[in-house]
């Protein structure tokens, strides 16, 4: 299974998620992001869905801890690479409305 | 031809480790009803829910109770039953409320018996303070015609 890898550019985070989004992994991914934005003046944290197969409740837990923290320093989350089922879990939790979509063009 | 039938039992330690073995262990056990790729994924959903709750709400993430999931297929029905032995939940109407959660604090949103409803077709909680909580889900899958048969009623 591939694990989750974090990438800090200037004031971007990006996190490049694993295939599992569940509750395991989110507590992994959670400590780690803290760490970052302790330690840079991040203001954007990119989540990057391109390589998830499966998400859970637990996966709304960390979109929104995130954009808690950044709305905090005035500064905003972003997704891309959404597949049809994370896609539904994100309807139905309303959370396109906290963070904004990348699309393929602005990749790269 | 008659209803095909399987139970499958297993108790597993409250460990997140365990939330991806119990997935897997139902995903295997669907595969030969060939599931559709949403079927498949709103029953996953939901038995990670359900486990997951009982990891962390029920035992407190102390690792130290054991979760209980059966999960039996009866044709094209596939019942899940996730039980443990916690702390069982004192206002079941309100812990069901969608985004009800009692650990913030832990990032939780409060979606998960949403997604348990939503993703299944029935689902049911038994729960009792200090003794313990039963979910119980059910689904129908639709099975695919064989090629070229011709349903007989
Ligand atoms: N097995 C359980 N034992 C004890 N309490 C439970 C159990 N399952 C659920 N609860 C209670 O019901 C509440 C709602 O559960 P639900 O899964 O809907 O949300 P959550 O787990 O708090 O958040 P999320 O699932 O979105 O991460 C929980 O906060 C908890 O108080
Ligand atoms: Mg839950």
């Amino acid at each position: 299974m591939k694990a989750e890898q974090f990438e800090v550019d200037g004031k971007t985070m990006t996190i490049r998620l694993g295939e599992d989004l569940d509750h395991h992994n989110a507590v992994y991914i959670r400590e780690m992001a803290d760490c970052y934005i302790e330690k840079y003046p991040i203001d954007r944290v990119v989540f990057d869905f391109g390589g998830v197969k499966f998400m859970d409740s637990s996966g709304i837990g960390v979109i929104m801890g995130r954009y808690k923290q950044m709305s905090y320093v005035g500064g905003k989350v972003f997704v891309r690479g959404i597949g049809k089922s994370v896609d539904r879990i994100f309807q139905m939790s309303g959370l396109y409305k906290l963070v904004t979509r990348l699309d393929a063009a602005e990749e790269a | 031809m008659e209803n095909q039938r399987n139970v499958c039992e297993i108790d597993f330690l409250a460990v997140s480790e365990n939330e991806a073995l119990a997935r897997m262990v139902v995903a295997a056990m669907l595969m030969p009803l060939n599931p559709t790729v949403d079927e498949l994924a709103d029953i996953k959903t939901a038995v990670s829910e359900a486990v997951t709750n009982a990891i962390i709400h029920g035992y407190n993430q102390n690792a130290v109770g054991m979760v209980h999931m059966r999960c039996e297929l009866d044709g094209k029905l596939v019942t899940i039953v996730v039980s443990d032995h916690g702390v069982g939940i004192e206002n079941i109407e309100q812990a069901m409320e969608p985004l009800y959660t009692s650990k913030p604090e832990l990032e939780r949103s409060g979606m998960g018996f949403s997604f348990m409803e939503a993703f299944m077709e029935t689902l049911s909680v038994e729960s009792a303070p200090g003794k313990g909580t039963v979910v119980k889900m059910t689904k129908q899958i639709c099975l695919p015609e064989p090629d070229g048969q011709v349903p007989e009623e």
